[in-house]
């Protein structure tokens, strides 16, 4: 993919918002199964953030690496995974994303190269620099994204990645969804510099941009150049994207911490309003905003009455994939 | 006969070997390229392989063991050093939680085959901070790997196997054998795989189960004790992870006594899991309680009088054994 220089074409666009739009679906249902108890554990919902993951992922090539957080769904079903497989995932079954061995917070697409939502903070940054290191040293043209969001900037392994992917330059993007918050915390009260990752990136030499993560078209464009920019052998790149998240930070938190006002605005500045709005005034009539709508509610619909009646996974495979052989033996 | 190899010789011989063999290994770590380690048991890597296949580090644990695993997710298989084996404490998030889970959470869509080595244990007078024995704490992790040789020919051999192993293997290599001597491998590729046992001493009277700086220990012991005409059967267990509890059992059923030898400290050690194997599966055959000389459990001192009340000691173990012999 080169560099986004001019405005997406209308049909690229609609594809964005219904990509979008599948995502915000497949995350509704995710919150409802939860609370008829059909999801147990508990889920960290990006509703809110998903022009970030559509965004990025429709500036990358299919075998690029993507690397996400706990906070993740929305990133595997940009990468490919299938809105089923990912309920299903959530909803312990067989058919999950990962036999239902992961969960929410570990959901791996490995044939498109998700290669996994990490749940300790922060410890995918220098994962996903190995990735590129990787591709540097088998010569291809692969780069690696490692979304986290502006939490994990305070943690050790920020900074040893930023610092390492600086100094063996690196084909690695660094993207932080900064919704503001850590968890329950403001992110700004506990941070030293105004901008989490952006403000930090010099202290590396490397390149930074705050973005409006609300703007699919501004992140593809953000993450296109700097995808550009590692093909190209000129390094990391970090992004800081703004955006905000719709619920409190997992199942257990209303969000009651934030001021009103400040969520009326971010809900104004909702990414599909965002896409929407740009479709109009490119001349798309709603009747087709809604058309993507309805059908990504319906296959959603479709996805939930799929995982609903999958089996539960056999109990053997508890016992399975530990090791390279499949099995879990330890001793002789 | 060829001429003997040192155990820190050994090291980089048997990386050499695998690099050779296979162009995606790699390695990684603070001073391993053209200072060839603090050890120096990266002697000559950098000079064969260069720059492109031997990577100097910033001091940064995360980053080495993080890199290094996404690296082996994506096609490489690196080996990465952590300087000495007490680091590990920095970089354990990646140790006990990112490495060994990730084919088990992906419901096997992801191996991780690398490598980290350490230099681990007491013996050189670093104190407390760089002369831990920890094994001990991956030993608590499914998902790991586990191997510490004794000699430099089995150090090549599974280096070997840990290289070419598709899951991540920790290897230990223990500070006060770097200086020992022993015969050099076999010509041509030597493997030793993963999770076989080696008797170092056949004996009928006792069993001394033993682990890298405790082999020549236990073989000591064994010397002393044979003096008194007990016949002390010595296994090198090579491996914590994959355990070859075949090979102990079979041995307790011959000598009816067993003795574990460990230097990590009592409390948590691994020798508590051979232990609890053989009280589990093999109760009838014993004569006698099993015992463990294990390090003491405080923090490992400096000097060199004070380490040797610490550790097990070859008088230790022969002491224990006789109580054994006793009882």
């Amino acid at each position: 993919m080169t560099v986004v220089a001019e405005e997406p074409k209308v049909e690229e666009l609609l594809e964005l918002y219904e990509r979008m739009a599948l995502i915000r679906a497949t995350e509704k249902a995710a919150f409802d199964l939860f609370m008829a108890g059909l999801v147990k554990g508990t889920t960290h919902l990006a509703n809110g953030q998903e022009a970030v993951a559509v965004g990025a992922s429709a500036a990358l090539e299919p075998d690029d690496y993507v690397f996400a957080t706990y906070r993740g769904h929305h990133h595997a079903i940009a990468r490919g995974a299938s809105p089923e497989a990912c309920l299903a995932e959530l909803m312990s079954r067989a058919t999950g994303l990962c036999g239902a061995k992961g969960g929410s917070m570990h959901l791996t697409v490995a044939d498109h190269n998700m290669l996994g939502s990490y749940a300790i903070v922060g410890a995918h940054l220098p994962i996903a620099c190995g990735a590129a290191w990787s591709a540097k040293l088998r010569g291809t043209s692969q780069v690696a994204v490692a979304f986290f969001g502006d939490g994990a900037t305070n943690i050790g392994a920020f900074h040893e990645a930023l610092n390492l992917a600086a100094v063996w330059k690196l084909p690695v993007l660094f993207v932080c969804e900064n919704n503001l918050y850590m968890e329950y915390t403001s992110i700004k009260t506990v941070t030293a510099v105004a901008q989490p990752a952006a403000g930090r990136a010099p202290a590396y030499q490397l390149p930074a941009e705050v973005i409006d993560g609300n703007d699919v078209v501004a992140v593809q464009r953000a993450v296109a150049a700097a995808a550009a920019r590692a093909r190209a052998g000129d390094g990391p790149t970090v992004i800081e994207a703004l955006t905000y998240r719709h619920h409190g930070h997992s199942r257990t938190d209303p969000g009651k911490y934030r001021p009103q006002e400040e969520v009326d605005a971010w809900l104004k500045r909702d990414p599909l309003l965002v896409l929407a709005e740009r479709l109009r005034d490119r001349g798309v009539d709603q009747p087709a905003i809604d058309a993507a709508d309805t059908r990504a509610r319906e296959q959603v619909a479709a996805a939930v009455e799929a995982a609903k009646a999958a089996p539960p996974p056999d109990e053997a495979t508890a016992f399975t994939d530990v090791w390279a052989d499949g099995g879990a033996q330890w001793r002789t | 006969m060829a001429d003997l190899i040192t155990y820190r010789e050994a090291v980089a011989a048997g990386i050499a070997q695998e690099m050779r063999r296979d162009e995606t290994v790699v390695c990684l770590g603070e001073d391993i390229g053209a200072a060839e380690g603090v050890f120096k048991t990266a002697a000559g890597l950098f000079t064969e392989f260069g720059p492109e296949r031997v990577w100097d580090t910033p001091i940064s644990e995360q980053a080495i063991v993080g890199a290094a695993m996404g690296a082996a997710m994506t096609g490489l298989r690196p080996v990465a050093e952590i300087m000495f084996s007490d680091f590990l404490a920095c970089c354990w998030d990646y140790v006990a939680n990112e490495i060994p889970k990730m084919r088990y959470m992906t419901g096997g869509q992801v191996t991780v085959p690398l490598v980290v080595r350490t230099a681990n244990g007491g013996g050189l007078g670093f104190g407390a901070q760089h002369s831990q024995a920890v094994e001990n704490w991956p030993f608590a992790v499914p998902g790991l790997k586990i191997a510490a040789p004794s000699t430099p020919a089995d150090m090549v051999g599974l280096m070997a196997a840990a290289i070419r192993s598709d899951d991540p293997v920790l290897v230990f290599e223990h500070k006060s054998l770097f200086a020992s001597k022993g015969d050099p491998p076999p010509s041509g590729d030597h493997v030793v795989p993963l999770g076989a046992a080696e008797v170092r001493r056949p004996g009928g009277d006792v069993t001394l189960v033993a682990l890298a700086s405790t082999v020549p220990t236990a073989m000591a012991a064994a010397e002393q004790l044979a003096a008194d005409g007990v016949d002390a059967e010595v296994i090198d267990l090579r491996c914590l992870i994959p355990l070859d509890a075949r090979t102990v059992l079979g041995s307790v059923a011959r000598t009816s006594r067993l003795v574990i030898v460990e230097e990590n400290p009592y409390q948590g050690g691994w020798g508590g899991t051979v232990a609890s194997i053989v009280a589990e599966e093999a109760f009838y055959d014993l004569d006698a309680p099993i015992r463990r000389v294990a390090s003491a459990c405080v923090p490992l001192p400096f000097a060199a009088n004070l380490e040797q009340a610490v550790v097990p000691t070859a008088d230790r173990v022969a002491t224990t054994v006789r109580e054994v012999m006793d009882a």
